[in-house]
């Protein structure tokens, strides 16, 4: 397979012109798609980011004019008062924006298309023109998304989940209106996007690795991409016919999730269906969606901790078989989300069960990568800083999973702050400081220059401080009772001797929020001035550093580089640098470590 | 106007911010610096780790010396409360201690083995017995948890019906809650909303030709008797909500076009509650508060905030539109005398309509 590649590449990719469209917008190469997927990502972070400011001065100052209110929001903040409506919509599109085109496009999209073909050493993905497609379905899917913004009645503002009938009736609230029509379309498109992409990387993990790239050879990413892939394939396809059936209630007049609901004075016609099934069907894709999220996010920190540790990732084999029992539990887990939904305590007992059993692979990943700093001589770049404060907020976060996890407990958190604490901790401030870690680490080979590291630095004791400080007491405000989603607790006396918490919070999320800047600064500058970088900064064992830095179509000249080892070589006794490459071949009576 | 001007301030000050960073980033430029760390930087950096460490200890203490004693984590009014609350205490112990530890030694391994030019890290790439152990712990330890949680679980969620059980159905609606109460004979009345006629006030959909709903009443405010099983029937009209009583552990969603049931025992009056050394602690604390808030409101010419006095609450936990954050009802749980006169009061069903 790779001989015929390699002859096929070369004669074609070296000779055809590349004009501005195919180069950098209709591009079928790897790289510049993963381009295009972070910048695309990055921008729809900062409307995320700067939507989840808006709600959270909201909640600690409530209904106080405020003149970004005004100026932003336009209708829906008559006299700079933030309307309730446009609250449930900033806090729903948040999410999305967040959890799909941030998480999901941005992380997995950037870092699989970047690093699959690098670090397996092919020329491309199977199918370059599929990729392209992949990321044009994501772009047309995040302007449907940002259009919808700015719907007459408003945008989706049914939860990220868009429980029916909420989310199925237009008279129940504004946002179910045309809103929720363009949401479910751009989620329609975003989900043939990631399938196309998930599909292709499977099939580039599998057929083109390059001659001796085993598949206990590969680095840790690309087994995270490629199980990540899979959960995709598995799952994302459950949460499309949500979205259709959910499209056919609403727009023919079915009932499939809609039954005995009288709204505004009349009986509707809808009988029989149940907006349980939709919940089932929803989180069927929804929990493992915060793998598809987390297990890239695993993946790149363990290349990184590993390579700036200049340590082997500690229990390879271990870190394996954890990916895969969290990607086969994954998928039995979803019920957790609806203990108190009206289903069968049985089955809650159930899901209680398979729930707590994720937590002893993720331990097991926790350990192994404090391991790997043991007596490592551990390099302070910034992709290892937010490695390690990835460990940390993975920590804090998943041990309240098992709070979470416990049916028991759950009825009296569920849907409190504490939730909200539990998942941005696990798997937002995780993967998004994954994703950091992957752009500090990989930018050199995105743009042959480096990012400035003092800035770096900033950027993240700043970032690792706020966002203890935002979600950490958040843990508190949930457990005292605070429910999620209200648009202020004025109502509620009870909650008053919390208030002073949500200011605390609210404060360190605008600091936080406001320092990443820097981190833009960083980026789009470092794009055109940044220090060039020489080929191989991070003294890296794995296949994309022995490409040349300026990219080019088929990633090397000449052959293919073969592998003849691990990629986590790292101090190994009996060499005299403290890395060896993939493509070094074994010295003479030197032992590969396999067991 | 004050629009247009605050995007204007707004635009300055990012590029104000962005100038900033700019300069700090030129004065970098001529240092030798090739922007790949070096000794001094993971010195720093080692140094800042256990600097981080102290910060993550020392906001876990604030956090629990200021709001850990919140009286949900105690002070439940249930019978399955307290445990709920143990179990939730033991789980917080665990997790705290297994917190505590693998911080540690995450950021003093960041900071004890700071990279040096010229040391080799130790090549150590697996260790099966390591492996073996850091998966049977938590084996062991999440298997005692399941099993407790399990058991607290069915405990809870196996509700016996029985002739001594108070049924009620709470009944949800964009956003309001009622009470239907099952009358004499302690059996509902069938309810539907395709029922609903508002014309003559059978706001609910009960049934009118049943003979089990001519003695139930509607009311909006929910009343228990103290020490009284009660299994609560849950409705919706319109769309999810969740029937949230955080005080006595108890949630469930209320879903259209279905029943959900939720029951458990009040055991502690609103009147005894309000009496407990730490909700007049909480109640005096929020009084404070809510003073304070005041003299801010009469300055700008409004009305003073009403001093809060303690009651059971039952909240919406499921968004359900643009009022849902004031969706909520009063729950008083009083004496079987108490709770009879009340009672007798309410009208019934049959003489509610017109």
């Amino acid at each position: 397979m790779s001989a015929h590649a390699d002859t096929h590449d070369q004669e074609e990719h070296h000779h055809h012109k590349e004009t501005f469209v195919t180069k950098y917008i209709f591009s079928q190469d790897h790289k510049m798609i993963a381009k295009q997927y972070l910048v695309t990502g990055t921008i729809m972070g900062v409307i995320g980011v700067m939507m989840s400011l808006m709600f959270r001065m909201q909640i600690a100052w409530p209904e106080e004019p405020n003149v970004l209110f005004e100026a932003l929001l336009g209708k829906w903040a008559p006299d700079g008062v933030m309307d309730a409506d446009i609250y449930l919509a900033l806090v729903t599109i948040h999410g999305t924006i967040m959890v799909f085109f941030v998480l999901t496009a941005g992380l997995s999209g950037t870092f699989s298309n970047l690093l699959i073909p690098l670090q397996i050493g092919a020329r491309d993905m199977a199918s370059g023109f599929l990729n392209m497609v992949s990321y044009w379905l994501f772009f047309l899917s995040s302007i449907i998304m940002v259009i919808s913004l700015f719907v007459e009645a408003g945008p989706a503002s049914a939860g990220w989940t868009i429980y029916p009938p909420l989310s199925a009736l237009p008279m129940a609230q504004g946002g179910s209106g045309m809103g929720m029509t363009l949401w479910l379309v751009s989620m329609a498109i975003f989900i043939a996007s990631s399938l196309l992409g998930a599909l292709n990387y499977i099939v580039t993990v599998i057929n083109l690795r390059t001659k001796g790239m085993s598949m206990t050879r590969l680095p840790l990413t690309i087994w995270a991409f490629f199980v990540t892939a899979i959960i995709g394939v598995v799952s994302f396809p459950v949460l499309l016919s949500a979205a259709l059936l959910l499209i056919m209630d609403r727009s023919f007049g079915t009932s499939f999730f809609l039954s005995d609901i009288f709204l505004q004075g009349e009986v509707l016609h809808y009988q029989g269906g149940s907006p349980v099934l939709f919940e089932h069907l929803f989180w069927f894709l929804g929990h493992p969606e915060v793998y598809i999220v987390i297990l890239p996010a695993m993946g790149l920190v363990s290349e990184i901790m590993a390579t700036n540790s200049r340590k082997p990732i500690f229990g390879y084999r271990a870190m394996i078989a954890s990916i895969l029992a969290i990607a086969f539990l994954s998928t039995i887990v979803w019920g957790h989300h609806m203990f108190v939904s009206g289903m069968n305590p049985f089955l809650g007992s159930v899901f209680t069960f398979t729930t707590l059993l994720i937590a002893i692979p993720s331990a097991v990943k926790a350990f192994n990568w404090i391991t790997t700093l043991w007596k490592g001589n551990l390099q302070m770049n910034t992709a290892m800083l937010f490695s390690i404060g990835f460990v940390s907020t993975f920590i804090v976060g998943g041990l309240t999973g098992i709070i979470m996890g416990d049916s028991a407990l759950d009825i009296n958190i569920h849907d409190t702050y504490f939730i909200v604490a539990h998942f941005h901790l696990v798997m937002g401030i995780s993967a998004l400081y994954g994703m950091f870690a992957g752009i500090y680490h990989w930018f050199p080979k995105m743009y042959g220059r480096m990012l400035n590291k003092n800035l770096g630095y900033i950027h993240f004791w700043v970032t690792a401080i706020c966002a203890y400080g935002v979600f950490f007491p958040m843990h508190f405000i949930g457990m005292a009772g605070l429910p999620r989603r209200y648009y202020t607790n004025s109502n509620f006396p009870l909650f008053d001797d919390l208030a002073n918490v949500n200011v605390i919070i609210t404060i360190f999320a605008l600091i936080g929020g406001v320092f990443q800047l820097v981190f833009l600064y960083n980026f789009f500058s470092s794009i055109f001035f940044g220090k060039k970088t020489v080929q191989n900064p991070w003294r890296s064992n794995t296949l994309e550093w022995t490409a040349p830095i300026k990219h080019i179509h088929g990633n090397w000249d000449g052959e293919i580089p073969h592998v003849y080892r691990w990629s986590y070589d790292y101090s190994k006794p009996g060499h005299d640098e403290d890395f060896v490459p993939q493509n070094i071949p074994l010295k003479e009576g030197e032992e590969e470590l396999q067991h | 106007m004050t629009a247009l001007l605050t995007i204007l301030v707004l635009v300055f000050v990012l590029i104000a911010i962005w100038q900033m960073v700019k300069i700090f980033d030129l004065a970098q430029a001529n240092s030798k610096n090739s922007q790949i760390a070096n000794d001094q930087d993971n010195k720093l950096n080692g140094y800042l780790m256990l600097g981080f460490l102290a910060f993550i200890y020392i906001l876990t203490i604030i956090c629990c010396w200021k709001w850990g004693d919140l009286p949900l984590m105690s002070n439940s009014a249930s019978a399955h409360g307290p445990q709920i609350d143990n179990l939730m205490v033991i789980t917080m112990v665990l997790i705290f201690i297994v917190q505590t530890i693998t911080q540690f030694l995450l950021h003093y391994f960041a900071f004890k083995y700071k990279g040096e030019k010229g040391r080799k890290a130790l090549f150590y790439a697996d260790n099966n017995t390591l492996e073996f152990i850091w998966t049977i712990i938590p084996v062991i330890v999440l298997a005692g948890l399941i099993i407790y949680g399990l058991f607290t679980w069915n405990e809870i969620m196996n509700v016996d019906e029985d002739e001594d059980t108070l049924v009620v159905e709470l009944y949800a609606q964009q956003f309001n809650w009622k009470a239907r109460y099952s009358g004499e004979d302690n059996t509902l009345g069938k309810a539907n909303v395709r029922l609903i006629d508002i014309d003559r006030a059978n706001i609910l959909g009960v049934d009118e030709s049943d003979p089990n709903a001519q003695d139930d009443k509607i009311t909006t405010e929910l009343h228990l008797p103290v020490g009284k099983p009660v299994l609560f029937k849950m409705r919706s009209q319109d769309v999810l909500h969740s029937a949230y009583m955080p005080h006595f552990r108890a949630q469930m969603n209320c879903v259209p076009g279905m029943i959900t049931q939720f029951g458990f025992t009040p055991t502690v009056t609103t009147e005894d509650m309000r009496q407990t050394p730490q909700m007049i602690d909480k109640v005096a604390n929020i009084n404070r508060i809510r003073v304070e808030n005041s003299k801010t409101l009469i300055a700008k010419g409004d009305d003073a905030l009403e001093r809060y006095e303690f009651d059971y609450l039952l909240l919406c936990n499921k968004i359900c539109g643009k009022s849902h954050y004031n969706m909520q009802m009063k729950i008083i749980v009083e004496t079987q005398e108490e709770y009879d006169a009340w009672i007798s009061e309410q009208k019934t069903f049959a003489n509610s309509l017109n």
